[in-house]
């Protein structure tokens, strides 16, 4: 334990580097590691696969037909977290990438390039592309690029984005027809008919695992969180947006829940002392992970909310997938209910919620380089933060896949004084109270 | 007035700022306002028959210092989302109703929710063109989306868009393009008859003009053109890609052309020539124009066409403009762009196209070492 340092006594004794092993991290870890080794399984076999991006899926439709999943987002951010990435990018720069092109793709493609696909590697070729633009724009180049390099079909599913306050009847029947496009692809890639009523099993799936998320991120409103929504919450976002719909994340979140309401019934946070909360915006530093997180924790700063979290859906607010209107709700689920497919001011908006409800201290944005998709014009959220409601407000610079964007001595000085001046303003106030 | 003459006063025109575009158009049309357009493509038609006047919003170039953007955007975000900011945030946009954005990548995205949250007395428009040209539901979902822009532009001028104008304008429209295509058409049969800095200089004017003036001003160029003495050099015929949303600086294009290549075809400005083909004018004018951006766009680094990939329009244009190689004139962090350049450059590879990359960005005051680059490639090229 460390010894104890209220945030009045005005010297910054750093909380010591956490070992975090709980029950939720290593069955997170269990669940994950058996799906990566199904799709190790498959690049040998015949089960068919298909790409699919994170942001706002319909991971339920490929499973109703038991088309294996690929997410080449969690792959790089997996070579990034196991510090692997940056050969693998250079790679995709020596074809012709550009040093300003998102280095999730970069790796991917230069994993891709050296044979990590396949037969030898450790991902299967996929089937199908099934290309969900929802928000990011890049995803439609990235895999435009992987249907080249594989020769694969490539289905288009474009999500229209919210600008008006719900979606039009028009943007519904567009989505919905295009769902029922990829509905055929299966069927043909698979030679099954689809099954309603086992995606309404399966949705009954995701919204378990939906409310259970939905349940582990209400507890961070407690005092003291009991995880950090930023750091920890890569254990769930996995399971939720790649395992969504399968009883093994169903029960995972249970876990998580029954884990982090003992936690919170007993008082204990994450941390050994909370002495900051923090609502964070934008992806972490990957292949710096573990540093980034320690740069923090060493001042007791919690995320009690992130909005990366939520690149997947913004469960928190309520949404379910519906087993009553299974394609209905994935459809809104894709158009409405992620942070990818809705406006800066949307997120503006969100993040207010999050300060307020969730009753924190600051934000922390953590602008990346390669996702303009987060960052272009987060200026100006700090701006609006700062100038207009009061929020403290810290931006720092680096990027989720490529190393060479992360400066860990800047990182390092302007976390601490960020936090000093957190701390100084308590002093204050603390002593204008007394 | 004779073609140079033209020519000089379409670069006036483009030295202005928009406001001050807008204020010289109010000196033959009292009172006009008007609506500013983000590449690439719009439907311009909508704007003007709500009879506002859809000004290009190309950034600044040197013309404006960006004080207040650089602020709100980071470094390694394109130029031209930094200038569009601070004409909004300078409160240089006098006499604009406000301005359309649409989705032809992330920055734009942010950019339209930025401009729209620092200028709340402005309309600002996000457009959400369609990625799936080939779904049953696409063209539905593609007249709802034209139509949806058309009621909240009526509804924020206060008056109707009749049906009946939109024809009208669809059709001044056409014209406005078929002239530009002719255009195109006679560099590619003439070279060195235009040069690619005055074609530029001419296309981008038509983002600041009436189409009622500026139709007769390209039947004029046209036939003067073809009176012009044409000078064909010793030199490599290129086309241009890569320059479909901000532009590059017109001594970029006047350096390409000096340092040994002939520019036959190219992207600038693309937006507003989008469509291959007139768009058909009888019946729902919406539905013809939905229908065109289906079918009849031009190929486009921000708009997926299942059924033609984009590699082979850019083939194809080489090919029917007669040239030997490809510049990519990429904006600096142009995602769209820089990601395409990579199927671009396979497929040229496999072709045996050569190809040379030359990026810009908005602060860019001296080409001398572009200018290195180009008359190296052109050299390599001529003396192969
Ligand atoms: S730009 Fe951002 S959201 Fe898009 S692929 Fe890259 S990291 Fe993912
Ligand atoms: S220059 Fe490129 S990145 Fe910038 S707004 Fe235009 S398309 Fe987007």
């Amino acid at each position: 334990m460390t010894t104890s340092t209220t945030a009045t006594s005005g010297k910054h004794v750093p909380l010591p580097v956490r070992e975090y092993r709980a029950g939720v991290h290593d069955q997170s870890r269990d669940i994950m590691t058996a799906w990566m080794g199904q799709l190790k399984d498959a690049t040998r076999g015949s089960t068919p696969s298909a790409y699919l991006m994170i942001s706002g899926n319909c991971v339920e439709i490929l499973r109703c037909f038991d088309i294996l999943p690929v997410f080449p987002e969690i792959n790089a951010l997996q070579l990034a977290i196991r510090k692997k990435s940056l050969p693998y990018i250079l790679k995709a720069e020596e074809i012709g990438y550009a040093s300003d092109n998102c280095a999730y793709v970069k790796a991917d493609v230069g994993f891709t390039l050296s044979g990590g696909v396949g037969p030898e590697g450790n991902i299967p070729v996929p089937s199908l592309i099934v290309c969900n633009f929802v928000g990011c724009n890049v995803y439609i180049k990235w895999f435009e690029h992987c249907a080249a390099m594989f020769n694969a079909p490539l289905v288009m599913l474009d999500i229209p984005f919210i600008r008006e306050d719900r979606p039009s009847p028009e943007d519904v029947r567009y989505v919905m027809a295009q769902l029922d496009e990829l509905i055929r692809r299966c069927e043909a890639l698979t030679g099954r008919k689809f099954d309603i009523d086992r995606l309404r099993e399966i949705c009954r799936y995701s919204a378990r695992a939906e409310a259970g998320w939905s349940r582990c991120k209400e507890l961070c409103k407690h005092r003291p969180a009991p995880f950090d929504a930023y750091f920890d919450s890569i254990n769930m976002m996995g399971p939720i947006n790649a395992l969504r719909g399968t009883k093994e994340a169903a029960d995972f979140f249970d876990t998580a829940v029954a884990e982090y309401e003992q936690m919170v019934a007993e008082g204990r946070g994450v941390l050994p002392e909370e002495r900051f909360r923090i609502v964070t915006e934008g992806p972490p530093p990957y292949p710096y992970y573990r540093n980034f997180r320690n740069l923090f924790e060493t001042w007791g700063a919690v995320a009690v909310q992130s909005t990366y979290s939520t690149v997947g859906g913004t469960w928190e607010f309520g949404f379910r997938h519906d087993p009553d209107r299974p394609l209905e709700s994935i459809a809104e689920q894709m158009l409405v209910h992620n942070l990818c497919n809705r406006t800066m001011t949307d997120r503006y908006a969100q993040i207010r919620r999050y300060v307020d409800e969730w009753h924190a201290d600051a934000l922390v944005i953590h602008s990346i380089k390669s996702c303009r998709l987060f960052s272009a014009g987060q200026g100006d959220m700090r701006e609006y933060f700062t100038r207009e409601l009061g929020v403290p407000t810290l931006m720092l610079e680096s990027d989720l896949e490529d190393p060479r964007y992360y400066a860990e001595a800047q990182m390092k000085n302007r976390i601490d004084a960020f936090f000093e001046s957190l701390q100084y303003k308590r002093i204050r106030e603390c002593a204008a109270r007394t | 007035m004779s073609f140079d003459e033209i020519v000089q006063q379409c670069r006036d025109l483009n030295e202005l700022l928009p406001a001050q575009a807008l204020e010289q158009a109010r000196q033959s049309r009292p009172g006009l306002e008007g609506f500013a357009v983000f590449p690439v493509y719009a439907p311009v038609e909508i704007i003007h028959a709500a009879g506002l006047l859809p000004v290009g919003l190309f950034g600044v170039g040197g013309k404006l210092e960006i004080v207040h953007a650089d602020a709100r955007f980071q470094s390694f975000i394109c130029s031209i989302a930094k200038s569009a900011l601070e004409l909004f945030l300078r409160d240089e946009m006098s006499g604009f109703r406000g301005a359309v954005f649409s989705s032809i990548c992330d920055v734009a995205r942010n950019l339209a929710s930025l401009v729209k949250r620092n200028a709340p007395q402005m309309f600002i428009e996000y457009l959400h063109l369609p990625q799936n040209m080939l779904n049953e539901r696409s063209h539905e979902y593609t007249r709802a989306e034209l139509d949806r822009f058309r009621a909240n532009l009526a509804r924020h001028v206060g008056r109707p868009i009749p049906d009946e104008s939109l024809a009208t304008s669809l059709k001044l429209y056409n014209r406005v393009r078929r002239r530009l295509r002719e255009l195109y058409a006679f560099r590619r049969e003439h070279p060195g008859s235009i040069t690619a800095a005055e074609l530029c200089t001419v296309v981008q004017a038509g983002s600041r003009m009436m189409p009622e003036d500026y139709a007769p001003l390209l039947e004029r160029l046209l036939k003067l053109a073809s009176q012009r003495p044409a000078h064909p050099r010793d030199s490599v015929d290129v086309v241009i890609e890569g320059a479909f949303c901000e532009q590059p600086p017109v001594l970029l294009i006047e350096t390409i052309e000096a340092a040994g290549c002939q520019v036959r075809d190219d992207d600038l400005l693309i937006g507003w020539r989008w469509f291959r083909e007139d768009v058909p004018v009888n019946g729902d004018a919406l539905s013809s124009l939905a229908t065109a951006y289906l079918t009849r766009s031009e190929y486009s680094s921000v708009r997926h066409d299942g059924a033609s990939p984009r590699t082979d329009g850019l083939l194809q244009r080489v090919r029917s403009a007669g040239a030997q190689a490809v510049i990519f004139t990429p904006a600096k962090f142009c995602e769209p762009a820089l990601f395409d350049y990579v199927p671009f450059i396979a497929k040229l590879d496999k072709h045996g196209i050569p190809h040379l990359k030359l990026e810009f960005e908005e602060k860019m005051w001296t080409f001398e070492a572009s200018r290195t680059e180009i008359e190296t490639f052109a050299e390599s090229m001529l003396f192969e």
